[in-house]
């Protein structure tokens, strides 16, 4: 609710990195898929994320495409493809095999995107203007337009993507995924076919990242192979982890927390990686479930007094 | 015949430096199961840390073989660091999942990064002074540096002295034991903490050989650890996770196949080592010399 | 009319043939004892039963098809389940979604992520069924991986019962519960199986419960049946008893349980 009044209240630069930030948390929704429900640690999800970028810029470039809504199509697509294809791969392993595979099949897309500069433009990357929404094209100015409606737009498409995640891991395959993460011999044996579900999440997860991808790439202005670097796939980690990964709303709160905190971090210093990276350690040390799970259990003992 | 032995000599001076690499976090992760991602920027750490002893000591006038001398610093920073690390910061984790390890090492890997940049700012430090006093030799009428042999010529070394050093001494044997079976090692009366310790140092210590190494022939500069993290990676998925010979298997594969890749197609040859690694995965999942 | 038999059935790990040339066969209905030494093979001609590996050479038919190449996943849905000797359950889920997850794969729904799981009344009910009649109602919203030992035994079982299996292999269901326990356990178990009409087959070491719940004892030995015949005639067998030293029937059962006052 406080989301919905927030441009009236809040200035434009607060605005834009919120937005940032619940873009981050669809795509964190999807990854806490695979690790917190599935059990699975993929550190190759700026594949999907990229995916997504890529695909939008793409359509900008070769199709003269400017509707939001084809974007968020293509994406869905490019993404549901891509993981497919890399899931069928990396759901025969787990655990740290599973993490190397994901990194390297990520790496070989940044590879590409990096080398194949005369059609992704390389370093320099594609630059993506203002869509059309809904049809509606962009009059304002741009500033005001991304503050905005597509403030608004991106609120729906989250409420959306947290709707859906929410039914997903509360349906009976949502159940079957947390059996196979506590104990894949025994969901074996209770008749699931453990790679097949593997898959099937990996494929949802894919695509929720894939559409983070795409809402980000507008509001970017660019999309450049940084955004498939393995390192950024490591910060979805971190701030899946940093909200909680045990639980449904810690990677959305994460994915908030570790915006503004890369936001302000980048802003002071530098060395915004030392920061960044100290956090994590301090994070993994003292406080591994997270900020919800901190909260849960600090709720916990306030509602049992000793 | 001369650009044969060229090419060959440039595939094996590629490889050393990867199998040192690929090497310490094998053995990391055959000993404690633990996959540093950090292992990288211990390589840099040891490129900077030997280019900026280097440096400084030339500035001090210092002859060249005190140069030479100063080279395996970066090893002894690197593996110093490794001991540091592991004492203070991986020791919690090791009755934890291993995906926070995975995380732990991730935000090692940020800070060390930044850290680097801190004490040695963003510009490249190099050590040319001692690839070029150590001039060129002839190969079948083409010039080649010497330099480089120096560092194949560290890298089969290395390679002879891990072996003998995992297979023919006691501290060997206590390292395999402690690799197959933490439990029954220390209930045999290995001091697995000792053991984990030093194999961690050891690792480190060999990520940092291969960054100071390095540095002569190519600058120290900001990145560089990240980049050779992610062929470290594939040489260990090609060789298999854990395994010394597959270290030096995947490292020898990925070096040929680097030297020809930028002889013959220079913009394909990283594609053509991921798909190396695609198909070794999909044929053998546990890596040339992995065990599964 | 045999549920289940195997032929030949054998597996080596290395030099050790674990599973040696076994000729074994279950009738439908009957409660059957699988004992022997640790080692003997018992576990592991479960698995292959069961799927969980390939023998290297035999084969296994069930209800009358060959399912040597059959998958797990296969052998379930056509009616095998098993609970396990070392505990294996989702111990972040409920009780109640533990057996939930059997009966939501039984029915096919697994696949199914559109709707609340929640909502599917049928299952909860039955799941709740299966939790009273296995003593564990209390248990129904705590984590698997919070009760004790011997209801963690029990709800190992419950899991497996609730597929609504044709031949149920229990792996010693009562390991490492206190004496006190054992029985009222098999209690449980035996009459919840009795009278679900199911085929069980229970590896057991504990003699009392060996002699005391079961119609018929196979007794392995290194791999190889050693012996097949009904409590009588296993009790006389004196090469089951010098191998299977400290369970000579003729002295008194370590225990007593604790209906079995008189002895």
């Amino acid at each position: 609710m406080l989301l919905v009044v927030a441009p009236f209240v809040i200035d434009p630069f607060q605005i834009l990195t919120l937005t940032y930030g619940l873009i981050a948390a669809i795509g964190a929704l999807g990854f806490n898929l695979l690790l917190g429900y599935t059990g699975l640690l993929s550190f190759g999800h700026s594949a999907f994320f990229g995916a997504g970028a890529y695909t939008v810029a793409f359509l900008v470039k070769y199709l003269k495409v400017a509707s939001m809504e084809l974007f968020l199509a293509g994406s869905v697509l490019v993404s549901a493809i891509l993981s497919l294809l890399f899931g069928y791969v990396c759901v025969r392993y787990t655990r740290i095999f599973f993490g190397i595979l994901t990194l390297a099949l990520s790496q070989v897309l940044w590879s590409l995107a990096f080398k194949l500069f005369w059609v992704t433009g390389g370093t320099d990357g594609l630059r993506v203007p203002t869509p059309t929404i809904l049809g509606a094209a962009a009059i304002d100015d741009k500033m005001e337009f991304l503050a905005h409606r597509y403030y608004y737009y991106v609120l729906a498409a989250f409420a959306i993507c947290v709707l859906l995640m929410w039914v997903i891991v509360h349906s009976p395959f949502g159940k079957a995924l947390q059996a196979i993460r506590d104990n894949e011999t025994r969901a074996e044996f209770i008749g699931i076919r453990i790679r097949r579900y593997r898959l099937i999440a990996f494929v949802i997860s894919g695509i929720f990242t894939g559409v983070a991808g795409a809402l980000w790439a507008p509001l970017n202005g660019l999309v450049s192979p940084e955004v498939l670097v393995w390192t950024f796939s490591g910060e979805i980690v971190f701030m899946t982890v940093l909200g909680g990964f045990r639980t449904f709303v810690g990677p959305i709160v994460g994915a908030v927390a570790f915006t503004y905190l890369k936001t302000y971090a980048v802003g002071f210093t530098v060395y915004w990686q030392l920061l960044l990276g100290t956090v994590l350690v301090v994070l993994v040390l003292a406080l591994p479930t997270g900020i919800m799970g901190t909260v849960n259990l600090v709720a916990g003992k306030m509602k049992t007094p000793s | 015949m001369g650009v044969y032995v060229i090419h060959i000599l440039n595939a094996l001076l590629y490889s050393s430096v990867l199998f040192l690499i690929a090497g310490g976090l094998s053995l990391i992760y055959g000993v404690m199961r633990i996959l540093n991602l950090a292992h990288g920027n211990l390589y840099a750490l040891g490129a900077f840390v030997t280019a900026w002893a280097i440096g400084t000591a030339l500035e001090a006038g210092a002859p060249t073989a005190v140069l030479l001398l100063l080279l395996p610093a970066g090893a002894v920073a690197a593996g110093a660091a490794g001991g540091v690390i592991e004492r203070t910061l991986l020791r919690p984790f090791y009755k934890r999942p291993e995906e926070y390890q995975l995380l732990m090492t991730f935000g090692l890997l940020m800070i060390l990064e930044d850290l680097i940049r801190l004490i040695w700012g963003p510009n490249p430090l190099s050590a040319t002074t001692v690839y070029a006093t150590l001039g060129s030799i002839s190969i079948g009428g083409d010039r080649y540096p010497a330099y480089n042999l120096v560092i194949i010529a560290v890298g089969i070394l290395a390679a002879l002295f891990l072996w003998a050093f995992i297979y023919r001494t006691r501290f060997g044997v206590f390292l395999r034991a402690t690799s197959q079976d933490k439990r029954m090692a220390s209930a045999l009366g290995v001091n697995v903490d000792r053991i984990y310790i030093q194999a961690f140092t050891l690792g480190c210590f060999m990520a940092g050989l291969g960054g100071a190494i390095v540095v002569p022939s190519q600058s120290a500069v900001l990145g560089m650890g990240v980049d050779a993290l992610v062929l470290a990676f594939i040489v260990v998925v090609i060789g298999g996770l854990g395994s010394l010979e597959g270290a030096l298997a995947g490292a020898l594969i990925v070096g040929v196949v680097r030297e020809a890749g930028i002889t013959f197609f220079p913009e394909a040859e990283l594609a053509v080592l991921y798909l190396i690694a695609a198909l070794v995965l999909l044929a053998r999942p546990a890596g040339l010399f992995g065990r599964a | 009319m045999d549920l289940l038999t195997t032929q030949a059935l054998s597996i080596s790990f290395g030099d050790n043939r674990a599973v040696d040339g076994v000729d074994f066969s279950v009738k439908q209905g009957e409660v059957l004892a699988l004992i022997g030494s640790n080692g003997a093979g018992k576990t592991t001609l479960v698995n292959l039963i069961s799927g969980l590996m390939p023998p290297d050479s035999g084969h296994i038919i069930f209800e009358d098809r060959n399912v040597t190449r059959q998958s797990s996943y296969e052998r379930i849905k056509a009616g095998i389940a098993r609970s396990f000797q070392i505990v294996n359950l989702f111990d972040q889920l409920s009780c109640a979604d533990n057996v939930a997850l059997s009966i939501f794969s039984r029915e096919g729904k697994t696949l199914n992520l559109a709707a609340l799981a929640s909502r599917d009344r049928a299952v909860w009910e039955e799941a709740h069924d299966v939790l009273r009649r296995f003593g564990l109602d209390r248990t129904a919203m705590i984590l698997a991986g919070a009760i004790s030992h011997g209801e963690r035994k029990l709800l190992d079982v419950a899991v497996a019962y609730a597929l609504r299996p044709k031949l149920l292999f229990l792996d010693e269901p009562t390991s490492g519960v206190s004496t006190r326990e054992k029985a009222p356990i098999m209690d449980i178990v035996s009459s919840i199986v009795r009278s679900g009409g199911i085929t069980v087959v229970i590896i057991e070491h504990d003699m009392d419960i060996v002699f005391r719940y079961s119609e018929r004892i196979v007794v392995m030995h290194q791999g190889s049946i050693l012996a097949d015949g009904t409590p009588d005639e296993i009790r006389q067998n004196d090469a089951v008893t010098t191998t299977l030293i400290g369970a000579h029937p003729s002295r008194e059962p370590a225990f007593r349980s604790a209906g079995d006052a008189g002895g």
